[in-house]
């Protein structure tokens, strides 16, 4: 079918069936059927997890999850979104942590009853290994958890699938809080570069390049020596 | 993907088997970086700025004369959303020493500084648009800026800034961002930020366009997303107060002429409510939403511009709004991710621009004003474009070099997000070029500001995107991530300080019966009312029979 030059397919937006432009992402369909966000809309680029969606296709069983920003529409396809996912992040002062498997379970004990059934893993848009990052965290490998979790959104679509009730997602941010300030701690010239910024060892440059007028200023930019290779 | 062949269609083909056979001559080559002079004339003859028909001179308010994009002159030219006589400012919801209006980088590191300089957790009260964290602070792919290696300095960042803001900057603000700026990665780490490290755990540090040494770190190209939900746990972790899904619609004054909270609305119940504050940090964010010029943008929904749009009507001073950053290499395709960023960090690594005969044509890291422009003369002057299946015109980020330069697998690796998002429409970037065109993304001007993040009008603090002054004319990559960390502590500092001996007298809204009556006096008769609060994206069909009946 087409409608003024574009393709259209059939949608059920929960359950109301629409007609849409056939290369529209989820979140554009919506939009073009009337649809104004306030919740279930961020970044609209795939980088924040606010659209999270769950749509089954025709003829199929499975509930599928995507960002509704990150998926075209199929034909056929009945959507709901899930903007929020209820959890509790627990609160914890970050410098009294200690870098082992204890503190994800003295945090979120519920992560000792993953069931490794995977379910997280298939729910994720991201495609990221979530059941692997779980069981990482659990024996103790903090930076494989945080490895495995970076591209991590906050979706939530992982907590609403897990048949063990365990929020992935708040795994995946402790354990990479933990190996960057434990495991991998400071980085040497970054603190040496702010002691010397204390002692003001740049003080005379930067106010010789304040004092500067413009032609100066120019002067000084256009000949300054690139050391970029 | 094995079976991939090609996410172009046919009439591509024959440009893109050119890039494919020019890659290996262009190995290691770059084009010669423009002259100061050539730079000024591409500039003027291309870029969006330097259209006058694009602008209009401020009609009325503290900085009325000044020229800016019609769609800027429209918000700050518009009717406030409430009627002051609607609103009963006797019952005060919430009583707090620091309003925060904004939840992005700036906003959540203002309430964690507050918080440390002695505000208590209950005493602070963040509002938010949208979710915790939804911002464009999140989306920021390449890095943030920090003169942190031995070869470099505090100094040649500083120069670096304010030749590609072109002289415009204010200089304490550039000196405050590249004093700062290490202090803001060590902080980073603290709190448990993962920066790229290479094997000998010094940071991975790359050039962007301007810069003229490598300060660039990251996070992959997940920077943004990283950097904000570090600071967000940690946010959460202090108890601070927060409301989401709660607007900002005006500020509120008092009889001491003061900034003293804001009045809010509630995108759920539709309901208002009221905010009195010793200390408001504005933190809101630009305006890539209202779409200048018609481009597309980059930005996150929310970025409507409110911030100018409040701060305006309380008197603050805004500078250097004529000017908009233009992304080099916004997506041109697919359709559905039109506009969409491609980080600067790709040239940085070794992308190459290319023409549609596989032709190097500018300088791979240019500031990116010069960029932009010389993409747009390639393909309106010199007709070397590509043209999408909508008709957009294009040119090749050729990403496959990247791989060429730094082996296979670094695209997967360092640009997880960038391969993932276009892989999902069909393109791999190891094995073909993106098609790229300037997309709208940055708002350069804003409120005025000094170090201390205050405006002239008491109580009232800006940090991030919303300010003026920090980038001049034109921001350089990884200088917004560092901005709204760098000011957004600093806010929230300097608000807790002037929470400890400030009081607030009685609450009104008589700005804005002052801001219709400017709206008058200047013969403005419009119906315009602003801040937008959320872009309009629904289907014409849906609009024309828009009823607005519960």
């Amino acid at each position: 079918m087409t409608e003024n030059g574009n393709n259209m397919v059939t949608i059920y937006v929960m359950g109301k069936k629409q007609s849409v432009p056939a290369d529209l992402t989820i979140m554009k369909a919506m939009e073009y059927v009337g649809h104004q966000f306030r919740r279930g809309a961020g970044c609209r680029g795939g980088f924040c997890g606010a659209c999270a969606t769950v749509y089954r296709k025709k003829g199929s069983y499975k509930l599928q999850g995507a960002l509704a920003c990150q998926k075209i529409v199929e034909d056929g396809m009945i959507i709901a979104q899930i903007p929020f996912s209820p959890q509790e992040k627990k609160t914890y002062k970050v410098n009294e942590l200690k870098a082992e498997a204890s503190t994800f379970l003295e945090y979120y004990p519920e992560i000792a009853r993953c069931l490794a059934c995977n379910t997280c893993t298939k729910a994720c848009p991201q495609d990221i290994m979530v059941m692997d990052y779980v069981q990482a965290a659990l024996r103790g490998d903090i930076a494989q958890a945080a490895k495995l979790s970076f591209d991590c959104l906050g979706c939530g679509l992982c907590a609403m699938r897990c048949p063990a009730e365990i929020v992935p997602y708040n795994i995946g941010q402790l354990a990479r809080r933990l190996e960057s300030k434990y495991v991998e701690g400071p980085t040497e010239h970054v603190l040496k570069r702010c002691e010397e910024i204390k002692e003001g060892k740049y003080d005379a440059d930067i106010e010789e390049l304040k004092k500067m007028d413009k032609p100066a200023l120019q002067q000084k930019y256009n000949t300054r020596e690139m050391k970029i290779k | 993907m094995s079976d991939y062949k090609t996410g172009y269609p046919e009439y591509m083909q024959e440009s893109l088997k050119l890039v494919a056979d020019s890659r290996a001559a262009r190995f290691g080559k770059d084009f010669i970086p423009m002259t100061p002079e050539q730079r000024q004339q591409i500039l003027e003859k291309f870029h969006p700025d330097w259209k006058p028909a694009g602008k209009r001179t401020l009609a009325i308010g503290p900085s009325k004369g000044m020229i800016v994009p019609h769609e800027v002159a429209d918000i700050l030219e518009s009717h406030p959303m409430v009627k002051p006589k609607e609103i009963d400012l006797s019952n005060v919801d919430y009583d707090v020493d620091v309003l925060i209006i904004g939840a992005g980088g700036a906003g959540m590191s203002a309430g964690l500084l507050a918080n440390e300089n002695g505000v208590p957790a209950d005493k602070i009260l963040m509002v938010q648009k949208l979710r915790l964290g939804d911002a464009n602070s999140k989306m920021a792919q390449g890095g943030i800026q920090a003169a942190d290696k031995s070869d470099d300095s505090p100094s040649m960042h500083y120069l670096d800034i304010i030749g590609g803001g072109h002289y415009a900057n204010k200089p304490d603000l550039v000196e405050a961002m590249v004093r700062d700026a290490p202090d803001v990665i060590r902080w980073h780490e603290e709190l448990g930020v993962m920066y790229d490290k290479l094997a000998d755990g010094t940071m991975m540090e790359i050039a962007g366009g301007g810069t003229s040494r490598r300060r660039m770190h990251s996070c992959k190209d997940y920077t943004g997303l990283e950097l904000t939900r570090v600071v967000l746990d940690e946010f959460i972790n202090r108890g601070i107060g927060y409301v989401e899904f709660t607007c900002a619609v005006d500020l509120l004054m008092d009889d001491k002429d003061q900034v003293a909270g804001a009045v809010l609305y509630d995108l759920d119940s539709e309901e208002y409510k009221i905010v009195r504050a010793k200390s408001t940090i504005l933190a809101t964010g630009g305006f890539g939403r209202l779409h200048i010029q018609g481009f597309a943008t980059t930005n996150h929904y929310g970025a409507t511009g409110d911030g100018i749009v409040m701060a305006y009507r309380t008197g603050a001073l805004l500078r250097d709004l004529d000017s908009t950053q233009y992304h080099p290499t916004g997506a041109a395709y697919p359709e559905q991710i039109v506009g969409q960023l491609a980080t600067e960090k790709l040239r940085g690594r070794g992308a190459q621009p290319v023409n549609k005969n596989g032709e190097l044509f500018v300088y791979h890291l240019e500031p990116r004003d010069i960029e932009s422009s010389s993409y747009i003369r390639e393909c309106y002057e010199r007709e070397n474009g590509i043209i999408t299946p909508t008709g957009m015109r294009a040119v090749w980020l050729d990403t496959p070099q990247i791989e060429a330069v730094n082996g296979a697998g670094t695209i997967e690796r360092e640009f997880a997000a960038m391969f993932r998002t276009f892989n999902k429409f069909g393109v791999d970037i190891r094995k073909e070029p993106m098609a790229v065109f300037p997309t709208l993304h940055y708002q350069n001007g804003g409120v005025e500001i000094n170090v201390k993040t205050e405006t002239n009008v008491p109580g009232l603090f800006c940090a991030g995107e919303v300010c003026g002054g920090v980038h001049g004319k034109n921001r350089l990559m990884g200088n917004s991530q560092l901005d709204i960390y760098v000011f957004g502590r600093r806010a929230g500092k300097a608000a807790a300080e002037r929470a400890k001996t400030a009081t607030v007298g009685k609450l009104t809204l008589a700005h804005l019966d002052r801001y219709d009556r400017w709206l008058d006096e200047a013969g403005i008769k419009t119906d315009r009312k602003a801040p937008l609060l959320l872009p309009e994206y629904r289907g014409q069909k849906t609009l024309e029979h828009k009823l607005k009946l519960l």
